[in-house]
Order: structure tokens, then C-alpha cells, then sequence
């Protein structure tokens, strides 16, 4: 049960983003720029990756499955890749350059301070650009707040893959901004 | 030096603001709203005493600096009796209710699932609402972030502490939103 009264049965961070919407709109503001919007280079599989990966680091299950889900209909239906990433990312499917950028992710993770000069000129030598390792920096970093806020007010994570997957699918058709689909209208199987 | 080229040679979390000016937007629209928005039953003081204990525990020298120097502004304080509170904020002058929200705030920074019903319990027993609580862990939450971002990218942070002492009030004038 959370630790406050929310006064809704949405699951994870939307039951936050309906009980305090003045909160809500900057978080939902920095998401949609930093994983859905349109990136020079990085393509939204690949930031959902990152996010994906550090909530599995920080053993958020909410935002773990529900960035896994988006990040699988991000890379064309790749539960794959998603589920290799979170295994060992070191021998996933993915580039050498993404590789080095989720290093990154999880020294930043760890602390600010843990990363690197030598983990920023590997991600450079794999061909990251600048904006590259500023967008995986800031990624990782605002996961270990979104992570942080589901689980420090203990907020309801139902287990139940089918449910994150009919979630993931809509964010990754419409983007962060739209309303959530009741858990009990989703006509799940 | 940071570890990219900003463009820019502003101290802390504003090199990387400027230098990507479609992230900073969200950013500083939450610090305005969680820290500065006049809409709460905690006073800006004390929502950035708790911004400013969380930096200290992520050790991060620039927020630590910025936000103890604006919560000294607004509690009418000098930066030693803002260390003194980071150093030991059990010992200090401060309402029960607040030594119960830093306790929670220091939980969230460790990670969110060390927050416990019996530290959500002793804050409510003094006087704290949800949506107090509520605030207190995306304070904390949000931190960890801006932290992390500040560090893990490697600005660079004036060594002086006046430095941040003097630029207080204006930025308690102004606000978030201007910061870039």
C-alpha cells in the first residue's frame, strides 16, 4: 500500500502524476525530451534503453517493466534485446557506442562523481557525440529520481507483463503527454 | 573541466543548462515548483534545507553551496548554522516535524525502498501531511538527480562559499525559471 493517501488505482508514477498534477507536468515535460522527442542521433530505443537499464540498477520494478515495455515497441517488437540489455549489457545485440554510453549510465548511477574521463573517451572512440553522453548523463541521472519517487512512497506495481506491454505500446505511440488508460479498462487476457 | 564541451564557461548546473536549453526548461520548471512555488504548506526554507541535505549526503559541492545558501537566505541563518544542520540535523534548532521529514529525505537518497512506514508514521505524528510527505521524497528524489547530473558530467563549481552566499537573494528574487 503507499505511504500517503493517492486517492486513485492508477500503478507506479501515474497514481503521482494524478495526485499532484502541479509536479506532474515538469516530470512529464522532462521525459517526453528526453526519451520521445526527436534526438539528432540517438534514437528513442536506444534513451528507453537507458532508462530501462538504470531502474533495473536501482530494482525499480515499475519503471524497469514499464520502459522495457516501451523500449521493446521503441526497437520494433525487440523484447530481445531489452531482456539482453538487462542480462548483461556488456554482450547485448547493441552498438559498441551504446555499450559505452550505458557504462556511463551505470557509473552515474552509482554516483556522479564515479564517472570518468577515461568512460567519457571510450563512449568518444565508439563515436558518441557530445550531446550523446550530456543526454545518457541526464538520463541515468533523472532515473535515479523517477525510480526513487515510485518506490519512496511505496506506490502500487502490479506484476503483470501483459499490463506493462499494453502501457509501454501507448507511450510509445503517443508519448508521455496523453492521459493513462485505466487498469481497469485495459481488458486485460 | 567539464567532461564536454558546454560553450559556456557558467559555474555548476548552469553550463549544462545552457548548453542544452530543451532539457533545462522541465528542470527548472520542477526546481521552481518543488522549491520556490508559494502554493505549500512547507516554506520555501525549509523545502530547500531539504534540497540542500540531500546534495550534501551525494557530496555534490555546487548544489550543496547554492541551496544552503538559499535556505540560509531564507531562514535568516549564516552558512555555519546550515553546516551545522547538514553535519547533524538531529542536534539542531528545528521543528520535530521537519527533523522528521530530513529523516525520510536522507532514506530516499540512499534509495526509495529504505523509506519505511514507521518514518512516514513518525512524521505524520508530527504534524505532517501526504502531500508534505509527497513533496519531502520528490525534494529528495529530484536531487539525486540534479546531483548526479551536475557531477557526472564534471562542472566546474566556484571554490568560494561567499560566492554562492551573495548571489542568494537574487536568485530567492528571481527564481528557477531565470537561471539560464
Amino acid at each position: 500500500m503507499p505511504h500517503i493517501n493517492l486517492s486513485n488505482d492508477y500503478p507506479g508514477i501515474r497514481s503521482l502524476f494524478v495526485y499532484r498534477p502541479e509536479t506532474a507536468k515538469p516530470l512529464n515535460d522532462l521525459v517526453q525530451v528526453l526519451l520521445h522527442d526527436p534526438h539528432p542521433t540517438l534514437p528513442a530505443g536506444e534513451r528507453e534503453l537507458i532508462a530501462t537499464y538504470v531502474s533495473n540498477l536501482n530494482t525499480c520494478y515499475y519503471c524497469t517493466n514499464i520502459h522495457g515495455a516501451i523500449a521493446k515497441h521503441q526497437l520494433g517488437n525487440d523484447a530481445e534485446t531489452v531482456k539482453a540489455v538487462l542480462t548483461d549489457a556488456d554482450t547485448a545485440p547493441v552498438s559498441d557506442k551504446l555499450k559505452a554510453l550505458l557504462r556511463i549510465a551505470a557509473k552515474v548511477q552509482s554516483g556522479g562523481k564515479n564517472v570518468t574521463e577515461q568512460d567519457v573517451s571510450a563512449a568518444r572512440e565508439q563515436g558518441a557525440t557530445d550531446i550523446e553522453i550530456h543526454d545518457t548523463v541526464l538520463i541515468a541521472a533523472a532515473f535515479c529520481m523517477y525510480n526513487r519517487y515510485v518506490d519512496g512512497l511505496a506506490t502500487w506495481q502490479p506484476h503483470n507483463d501483459e499490463l506493462y506491454d499494453k502501457m509501454g505500446e501507448q507511450r510509445a505511440r503517443e508519448g508521455y503527454g496523453t492521459p493513462p488508460i485505466k487498469v481497469s479498462e485495459m481488458k486485460l487476457t | 573541466m567539464a567532461h564536454i564541451d558546454l560553450n559556456n564557461d557558467l559555474p555548476g548546473i548552469r553550463g549544462p543548462m545552457a548548453y542544452r536549453p530543451e532539457t533545462a526548461e522541465p528542470l527548472n520548471a520542477l526546481a521552481e515548483i518543488l522549491l520556490r512555488d508559494d502554493n505549500n504548506t512547507l516554506t520555501r526554507g525549509e523545502r530547500e534545507l531539504i534540497g540542500t541535505y540531500v546534495s550534501y549526503l551525494n557530496d555534490c559541492f555546487f548544489c550543496q553551496n547554492v541551496h544552503g545558501a538559499l535556505a540560509g537566505h531564507y531562514l535568516q541563518c549564516d552558512i555555519s548554522q546550515i553546516d551545522a544542520i547538514k553535519d547533524d540535523f538531529r542536534s539542531a534548532e528545528l521543528s520535530p516535524k521537519m527533523k522528521a521529514l530530513l529523516s525520510i529525505a536522507a532514506s530516499v537518497q540512499k534509495g526509495g525502498k529504505h523509506v519505511t512506514a514507521e518514518q512516514i508514521e513518525a512524521a505524520r505524528a508530527q504534524g505532517a501531511t501526504d502531500v508534505e510527505i509527497h513533496d519531502t521524497v520528490l525534494i529528495a528524489a529530484s536531487f539525486c538527480m540534479f546531483n548526479r547530473y551536475v557531477d557526472g558530467l564534471g562542472t566546474w563549481a566556484p571554490p568560494d562559499r561567499q560566492f554562492y552566499v551573495d548571489r542568494a537573494p537574487r536568485r530567492a528574487e528571481e527564481g528557477y525559471q531565470s537561471s539560464v
